[in-house]
């Protein structure tokens, strides 16, 4: 059952000097319940765009977005967004206050919305770390409690911009698989954007490769079969990798062209 | 002959409040001598290079401040002043901190609160003592009306710029969090701009001062800046310096309390991140 339809969406930006721009163009897929989908594509190529139509923050000039059925008239709290910065974190609030945040909005009580926040960054790592103001936090731990702040509102899915982008490979790494686990452990519908090829394999459970920009639409999907943990050295991940670098190859030679 | 161990446990004894001395000479230690040289180089200043009554040296200055302190004087001259500066401050700070809210999440209260933001901040509180006196007489009214005045353009102005610096994402990720918009305004925006409102109030506090001096040299029958006044028309010269000296101190005082307040109470509210 899909949870997420994109019926030929487009959207079309205006520039000051009165200048449009065509960022998508005829989008359409389809996201199923539970189901963790990589949106891949080159850089400038609208992968954003779709994410910020999906979280509420745009509105498509063309086509619809349904969630659920209906459709998406503005953000909400089904649709927990992981930003890839860590601006969105309240810097004046500790790393627990930050994850029961959206608790303290529904008015939980103060004891119940502690547990289920400890729960939380316990589960993303950052037992111990949770009287802790976000200046005081690496990168990586930033991220954590971003990704716990949406968890413990229980969204219906997750919408991920990136968000190991700007960590060193170690740590981004690390977070893969963490995040792996995690979904395995909830199964939440997770739409998660990467230009990361080997991210996608790692993660997806289908790849959307977009085409390069502008007038941007999905190229192709590939469904990655590829049970339990994923290892970058085995054949079949390979294969896969191979596939998907095959499909954005030209479309990263288009991108860079265009730019020139 | 002490054995190591005694001689360790002795350094350890003597190691504690000398610990404590260094930690207070490297706080606070600078600020001292700075203000040891200040005086010195003033008591050289007054009596080898100018030379003159006109510029008394600080022992003088002191003794005086001294008589005024024994007989009452400066405290009633100094706790003028101190009352009108916080009754301005406080009240401007209230009025100018909702403005600048306002200003700053609405559009259009911003562009119809501009004309007299932008218009009058370029009036100076000084420029205004003359209508002040004539609207409300040279009593406490007409000073409290001038420092309101003066405090609040520059938090209104600074309160406005905090909330149009807020990151588009720290208001994204509450409303996905199912945030509506009045707690968007107090639980994002309002502390989000919290450095932004105390910077705007700590400069509010200093243009206090330069205003509230004027205001008293002009139109007043007691405040520091009166003093100043009476010293210039009975030739008190030392009087017009323990003036100027509790301007600075108090200045100075005020200024720490506040950044102190700032570190004690809103750390957390650093702009850092």
């Amino acid at each position: 059952m899909s949870l997420v339809s994109f019926d030929d969406v487009g959207k079309t930006y205006r520039s000051l000097q009165g200048v449009d721009y065509q960022a998508v163009e005829h989008f359409s897929v389809e996201i199923e319940v539970g189901e963790f989908f990589c949106l891949l594509g080159p850089s400038g190529c609208g992968k954003t765009t779709v994410l910020k139509m999906l979280a509420g923050f745009e509105a498509p000039t063309s086509g619809q977005i349904l969630m659920g059925g209906r459709p998406v008239t503005g953000a909400g709290r089904d649709r927990a967004v992981v930003f890839q910065g860590d601006d969105s974190l309240y810097g004046w609030l500790t790393a627990i206050e930050n994850v029961e945040f959206g608790l303290r909005l529904r008015h939980v009580g103060k004891a119940e919305r502690r547990e289920r926040a400890m729960h939380y960054l316990k589960l993303v790592g950052l037992g111990g770390q949770e009287q802790k103001y976000p200046a005081e936090l690496s990168g990586g731990m930033k991220q954590r409690i971003q990704i716990a702040r949406v968890l413990a509102n229980e969204p219906q899915m997750l919408l991920m911009d990136e968000p190991f982008a700007a960590l060193d490979a170690q740590t981004r790494s690390l977070m893969q698989l963490e995040l792996a686990n995690i979904w395995q452990a909830t199964r939440t519908t997770v739409l998660f954007i990467t230009h990361d090829i080997d991210e996608a394999v790692t993660l997806g459970k289908r790849i959307g490769v977009m085409e390069a920009g502008p007038r941007s639409r999905v190229k192709g999907v590939v469904e990655v079969a590829l049970d339990g943990a994923r290892r970058r050295t085995d054949d079949p991940f390979l294969r896969y990798y191979k596939q998907v670098y095959e499909m954005i190859r030209d479309e990263v030679a288009k991108s860079i062209a265009r730019a020139d | 002959m002490p054995t190591p161990d005694t001689a360790t446990h002795r350094s350890a004894l003597i190691g504690a409040p000398g610990r404590a001395a260094r930690r207070l000479w490297s706080a606070y230690g600078g600020y001292a001598l700075g203000f040891v040289s200040l005086f010195l180089i003033w008591q050289w200043a007054s009596l080898y290079l100018v030379s003159s009554v006109l510029f008394p040296p600080p022992t003088i200055v002191f003794r005086k401040a001294l008589v005024l302190v024994r007989n009452g004087v400066l405290l009633e001259h100094l706790s003028a002043s101190l009352q009108r500066i916080l009754a301005g401050f406080i009240a401007g700070s209230l009025l100018g901190v909702p403005i600048g809210l306002a200003m700053g999440s609405f559009r259009p209260v911003r562009k119809l609160l501009e004309p007299y933001t932008e218009f009058l901040r370029f009036i100076p509180s000084v420029a205004m003592i003359t209508v002040a006196v004539i609207w409300f007489g040279i009593g406490e009214a007409s000073k409290i009306f001038l420092i309101i005045y003066t405090t609040i353009f520059i938090v209104i102005l600074n309160t406005a710029a905090g909330v149009s610096a807020i990151a588009p994402n720290k208001i994204r990720a509450a409303q996905s969090l199912g945030a509506t918009r009045a707690q968007i305004f107090f639980h994002v925006a309002l502390p989000a701009t919290v450095p932004y409102i105390l910077t705007g109030m700590r400069l509010a506090m200093a243009n206090s001062f330069t205003t509230i001096v004027a205001a008293e040299l002009i139109a007043a029958n007691d405040g520091l800046g009166k003093m100043l006044w009476d010293g210039r028309l009975f030739m008190l010269v030392d009087e017009i310096f323990v003036s100027l000296v509790t301007l600075g101190l108090l200045g100075f005082v005020t200024d720490r309390m506040f950044r102190w307040s700032i570190y004690t109470f809103a750390g957390k509210y650093s702009p850092a991140t």
